[in-house]
């Protein structure tokens, strides 16, 4: 499966949901906002959104500080 | 001819002096402007001139105070931020800086959003004075936005912000700044105001801490209606703090987004 990742292409052997992509990627999911072909996720559907091969992904991970 | 006398359109009479001008709308004004710049001589005015003629000390009405305020502003734009309307949710580093650059420019509304209050740690970097700590920060931000700009009009909720009160705060408002300090919480409001309000804009700030080169804090787009300032890296930690030179340019890159967006340019 290919998906674009922050405007990168990235090889993946198995499916993934996007829950699974966070894990993969070590992003703490209580600090990402997911943008999946230009729609932003809701955090509530993460565990059920299936990634297809084509998928693009913006991952906007949050640090503290304001 | 026609001129603006502190902003307002008069009819003199070709050759009038700037001197005769004050003679009689102002006597006794010690402070002459003549298209952005103070005069220093008398000289005859010209077709469409800009003077203002200010009082030193003296305090002007609320509305000549507004149409003194905006004389340098680039033409036409007051009248449409004046209608804006923009949430800032935390009134910290990031959101006591946005608030007053958005009320000096003019600002139809603000709603503001903080639980918390003025304690000396936040004085390295926050828009309070010695005087107010202690308060809760929205109404002590209030107060001194007040003192600004009384034009803007000033909405305060001294709550946290949550998914199920976002909507009371923010839904009456064209664009919203995230300006909370913890990162679950920036990531909160985020997903939900994008989420429910997918035609309005989010302007978020994330690695802002250190003194780290300021070059390196950008406005980035994510997409057509979320804008992130920062430079997405530098968090927070024991041994990088949060200092008022980067929050603070962080926090006028979400300003000037804040104000490109109003006036329908891209902020990136």
């Amino acid at each position: 499966m290919k998906l674009i990742i922050n405007g990168k292409t990235k090889e993946y052997q198995e499916s993934l949901t996007v829950q699974q992509l966070l894990q993969k990627l070590n992003l703490s999911p209580d600090r990402v906002v997911v943008e999946l072909n230009r729609q932003i996720l809701s955090p509530d559907i993460h565990v059920k959104t299936q990634l297809k091969s084509g998928d693009t992904v913006e991952l906007v991970q949050f640090v503290g500080g304001g | 001819m026609l001129i603006y006398l502190n902003e307002k359109p008069i009819e003199i009479n070709r050759g009038t002096r700037l001197y005769e001008l004050r003679k009689k709308y102002k006597a006794n004004a010690d402070l002459l402007i003549v298209n952005g710049y103070p005069a220093g001589t008398d000289q005859e005015l010209n077709d469409s001139d800009h003077v203002i003629l200010i009082q030193r000390g003296e305090q002007p009405s609320a509305e000549e105070l507004e149409n003194l305020m905006m004389a340098r502003h680039t033409p036409g734009v007051h009248k449409i931020i004046k209608q804006g309307r923009v949430g800032i949710a935390g009134a910290g580093g990031l959101g006591s800086h946005v608030a007053i650059a958005l009320a000096r420019v003019g600002i139809g509304q603000l709603n503001i959003a903080d639980f918390d209050v003025v304690e000396p740690s936040n004085l390295n970097r926050q828009q309070y004075f010695i005087d107010q700590i202690g308060m809760p920060k929205v109404l002590a931000l209030q107060n001194n936005l007040q003192r600004i700009n009384p034009a803007s009009k000033i909405k305060i909720f001294n709550q946290k912000v949550t998914p199920e009160n976002i909507t009371d705060f923010f839904g009456e408002v064209d664009i919203l700044v995230e300006a909370f300090d913890a990162a679950d919480q920036k990531a909160m409001l985020t997903n939900y105001f994008l989420c429910n309000y997918p035609e309005k804009f989010l302007v978020a700030a994330s690695g802002i801490a250190g003194y780290e080169s300021s070059n390196t804090i950008r406005t980035t787009r994510i997409t057509d209606h979320f804008y992130l300032c920062g430079d997405g890296v530098t968090a927070a930690a024991p041994g990088c703090g949060l200092m008022a030179p980067r929050v603070g340019i962080a926090a006028h890159h979400q300003a000037n987004a804040v104000l490109r967006l109003l006036l329908n340019k891209s902020p990136k």
